[in-house]
């Protein structure tokens, strides 16, 4: 079947089985491999997109549910397309050693920026919560609730400019 | 122009722009024209006779392009997957080294066991197809426990392998040991059960092989720790590929942990079926096929006695550990219970005569081998918990009691009873630093604070010592290892001045591209920027034995400052020519080479153009460019340690134990890039906070079925499973690397259980609880309360 959507801002028409997942049409179809399959339960949340603006783990969510809809995934977090213009989320993970080894990072960050947007005053038991469904085997989580919460602030103080 | 950023700065990581940006480059994001699909077909039964596999249907389905089993690996004449480490037992017999087919043959031995490959257009086809397979299995009984398979009457899983004992290994001076118990004033005695465990990298396991008629090459992508040797293994032990036609390619690979550092038949298996059908092949695990196919983890039960006098000094200390092997040895298996276990049961104390005997035990479960730690944090585990024992039992203060038998900073270098020999250290130093940080002189202040909650509160400590940067490989040589331990590094400088290094440490996280790169800076003077690290790929890379066992620095770090040495070495030759001065006379320092004592100088990038432009060269006793290897295998291992201090919360309502405080005082030497040895600090901890108090490998006696196959029923550590740690470092130097570094990836996981549980049992202390198995799960603690059959209230 044929489904349009808006994907990191561009307009997408795909021909897809209407069994296809989304991670798998990201990663297969359209070569966005940033999206991370690294479960098979939804537990791990390295798949996580931003559908319609919501946080969803896209290896639980069939293709057709896009048809109308707007997708964002990590190739898409960043400015300008092609620029190497970085999201504050992205910057504070860099400055706090947010990653070691980077395969949890697309879905964490997808996760931050939607715990972000939601709240403006994150706490930091709000970013460990807000970060349950998200699971990193190397910092301990502990250089990443720093990042979650220096990137929202430095989210919001560049919204408030 | 950029600057130099040496050694102790932390500069942001290299190679975060693109994992920050989606950009990375894992195995499984790699395609390749023409690419099948493969999927493994594993034994659904911990152990059964394989009568035969009727293929007929599944080469029938849709899309099938192979189906490959043990008869077609027998009929090619492949051989066995290979162990690295042949250990002996007391008697000096060699361990028993039943073959380990890299797809089964006769029989099956663990649930995942691999059976058959069946490739196909799409992965879909492929699966479609192994559910066509009919596979007439014999099922047998399944072991699973170590206790259950010594026994007379147990399934045994080969028939030249009596009571399933691999090996009867001991170490220490046993009658020493027996003498002194006979003159103690009191024996502290402890059961315990070191639990099995998964090491989950997020990235799950996947390979893709590739074969070149044209030029009669292989090339295998695959997600590991040690690319070269991969080659080595597979290509001169299992496949029969020259090394030359052969390339292992370890791209950015998603965590390993030691569960990526094994070569594993789906990579022998992958490589030798691109041949067979001429078509590139991707395999990628699902998190399930990992639980039953990764090399799990620890798995030991122990008896441990503790000798003492009435000072409380330790006189001897005996360990008798029944160790799980799984179903067959993997690469490093018999190694991890034994060598890196034995010798650290010495601690940071001056106990003068230990003893050690492990059974090595095979069972229907996955094979056991190295999981971050890798034999150190069971040692310290079985030791830091028999003190407490002794110190309640003997109505010592548990810190005094580590004081007393602590080994002075001024006693290193300290030869131990069990072989090794610590160069430098200051337990007492890690241990003062972490009772002020972690505030313990108003823990009784919180601890009553937690009771009017109705909490009870504990309090736990670990002082510890690890052996790393593996390894001495004459040393190693004589304890079993079949192979070296040393690291390469080539520094190539460009004409331009940039550098690149070829390293065979593999970066999976540890962030290398920036620590190495920081070395060049410093000792070149060449900017920060101007440094690339290459690795993963033995096309680029010299050789190498990998990163584990916290080697990397160590090992792989110490040959990069060598082959830095040797590139200054040869620019001051340059140097000299160029300016008319005597060798000897050259100095470099900052990126210059100057004549000692005048203002003639050349800067690092003008060397590095001579170099490559030798028109005024010495062409006669120099020959042109500027690119150096070196080789390091250390003298000794290291020995990292230091203090944790755990502080834990346990509501008796519902056995809930909560980490609320932990704090790490660690010795790892000198400290290259703080930012970096914190987060692997942070993440070693967690690892080991997740052994004590959350996962467990549950496997079914009898039916062999894993009972925690997958991430809900494997309890991982999620962020709000955890406190904000305190992590600091309070080092000596190593004495025989070149930069004194020691290693810090593994601290954090072994010094960490113990301190975890003897803060449960500290708060359990006052219900008459004296011992706690890991994990420390709610329902352990809610049962345990409940048998303590006491009034469930805080003081």
């Amino acid at each position: 079947m044929q489904i349009s959507f808006t994907l990191n801002r561009r307009p997408t028409t795909v021909e897809v089985e209407p069994a296809t997942l989304v991670a798998e049409l990201l990663r297969e179809q359209l070569h966005l491999t940033g999206t991370h399959i690294g479960c098979d339960t939804s537990q791990c949340g390295a798949c996580v997109v931003h559908l319609n603006g919501l946080p969803v783990k896209s290896c639980t969510l069939l293709a057709p549910a896009l048809d109308g809809a707007t997708l964002l995934t990590i190739e898409g977090l960043t400015g300008a397309p092609g620029s190497n213009q970085m999201h504050p989320m992205q910057e504070a993970f860099r400055e706090h050693h947010g990653l070691q080894c980077g395969f949890c990072t697309p879905g964490m960050l997808m996760t931050a920026v939607a715990l972000a947007t939601e709240k403006p005053d994150l706490t930091e038991a709000d970013v460990r919560h807000g970060l349950e469904g998200n699971i990193c085997r190397c910092t301990g989580y502990q250089n990443i609730v720093i990042s979650v919460m220096a990137g929202a602030a430095a989210m919001h103080a560049a919204k408030g400019e | 122009m950029g600057n130099v950023i040496g050694i102790g700065a932390a500069p942001k990581r290299k190679e975060d722009q693109r994992f920050l940006t989606g950009r990375g480059n894992y195995v499984s994001d790699i395609k390749r024209p023409g690419m099948a699909a493969g999927v493994f077909v594993r034994s659904p039964h911990g152990h059964a006779v394989l009568r035969g596999i009727d293929k007929s249907d599944a080469l029938a389905s849709p899309g099938v392009i192979a189906v490959l089993t043990g008869d077609d690996v027998a009929d090619d004449g492949l051989g066995s997957l290979p162990c690295g480490w042949g250990i002996t037992d007391a008697k000096g017999m060699p361990m028993k080294e039943p073959p380990f087919p890299m797809l089964a043959q006769d029989k099956v031995r663990f649930v995942g066991d691999m059976v058959a490959f069946v490739i196909a257009e799409t992965p879909e086809q492929a699966n479609a197809a192994a559910d066509l397979l009919k596979i007439d299995y014999k099922v047998l009984p399944s072991v699973v426990g170590v206790l259950e398979a010594v026994r007379p009457d147990a399934p045994q899983l080969f028939e030249d392998v009596p009571n399933n004992i691999c090996c009867d290994w001991e170490l220490g001076d046993k009658a020493a040991v027996e003498t002194a118990f006979k003159k103690a004033a009191h024996v502290a005695r402890l059961s315990l059960v070191n639990n099995r465990l998964i090491g989950n990298p997020m990235e799950p396991r996947a390979a893709i092989a590739e074969y070149e008629p044209g030029t009669d090459r292989y090339t295998l992508w695959t997600t590991s720790q040690f690319p070269h040797v991969v080659r080595f293994l597979m290509g001169a032990l299992v496949l029969n590929i020259p090394q030359h036609k052969l390339r292992v390619v370890a791209p950015d690979v998603g965590g390993g942990f030691g569960v990526k550092q094994f070569h594993y038949g789906e990579e022998a298996v992958i490589t030798w079926a691109a041949k067979r059908v001429r078509r590139p092949v991707k395999w990628v695990a699902s998190r399930s096929e990992g639980y039953v196919s990764d090399r799990h983890g620890r798995d030991h039960v122990t008896e441990a006695e503790l000798a003492l006098d009435e000072t409380g000094k330790f006189l001897a200390f005996r360990v008798n550990t029944l160790a799980n092997m799984g179903g067959y040895l993997s690469t490093f298996g018999p190694n991890i219970p034994t060598n890196l276990y034995g010798p650290l049961l010495g601690g940071v104390y001056t106990t003068p005569a230990i003893y050690c005997n492990v059974k090595v035990v095979f069972t229907n479960t996955v094979p056991v081998d190295a999981y971050r730690g890798a034999g150190r944090p069971e040692a310290t585990f079985v030791l830091e918990r028999i003190v407490d024992v002794a110190a309640s039992e003997m109505g010592i203060d548990r810190v005094e009691i580590r004081r007393r038998n602590m080994i002075p900073k001024e006693a290193y270098p300290y030869q131990t009873p069990v072989l090794v020999q610590y160069d430098s250290g200051d337990p007492m130093g890690c241990l003062d630093g972490a009772l002020v940080a972690a505030d313990v002189k108003n823990f009784g202040a919180r601890k009553a604070a937690s009771a009017r909650k109705g909490k009870f509160r504990g309090l736990g400590y670990s002082t510890y010592v690890e052996a790393c940067g593996l390894a001495p490989s004459r040393f190693a040589g004589r304890l079993g290892a079949r192979g070296g331990l040393y690291e390469s590094a080539t520094v190539r400088v460009h004409p331009t001045g940039q550098v690149t290094v070829m390293i065979g440490t593999h970066n999976h996280g540890q962030g290398h591209e920036t620590t190495f790169a920081q070395i060049v800076s410093d000792k070149l003077g060449v900017a920060f920027e101007n440094v690339d690290i290459v690795f993963g790929d033995t096309d680029r890379v010299q050789f190498g034995m990998g990163t584990y066992g916290s080697r990397s620095l160590v090992v792989g770090g110490a040959a990069l400052s060598k082959a830095t040495d040797k590139v200054i070495v040869k620019g001051k030759k340059i140097a000299a020519h160029l300016l008319e001065a005597s060798e000897a006379d050259i100095q470099f320092e900052a990126g210059k080479f100057s004549v000692a004592g005048t203002d003639r100088i050349k800067t690092f990038e003008e060397i590095a153009g001579a170099a490559y432009v030798p028109h005024n060269y010495p062409l006669e006793v120099l020959e042109p460019g500027l690119e150096e290897q070196a080789y390091y295998d250390p003298v000794n291992f290291t020995y990292p340690g230091g203090c944790h201090i755990a502080e834990v919360e346990v509501d008796p309502e519902t056995g809930t134990v909560t980490l609320v405080n932990y704090t790490a005082v660690d010795d790892v030497g000198t400290v290259i890039n703080p930012m970096i040895v914190e987060g692997q600090l942070h993440g070693g901890i967690v690892q080991g906070v997740g052994q004590a108090l959350f996962e467990n490998a549950v496997y079914d006696e009898g039916s062999g079925q894993l009972l925690s196959g997958s991430l809900m029923d494997y309890c991982m550590p999620r962020a709000d499973h955890l406190p904000m740690m305190k992590v600091a470092t309070h080092s000596t130097l190593c004495t025989h690397t070149p930069m004194g570094v020691k290693g810090c990836g593994e601290v954090g996981t072994i010094g960490s259980p113990a301190a975890v549980i003897n803060a449960v049992v500290d708060a359990l202390s006052h219900l008459g609880v004296t011992h706690v198995d890991m994990p420390a799960t709610p329902n352990r603690i809610w049962r345990l309360l409940q048998n303590a059959s006491l009034p469930v209230a805080a003081e």
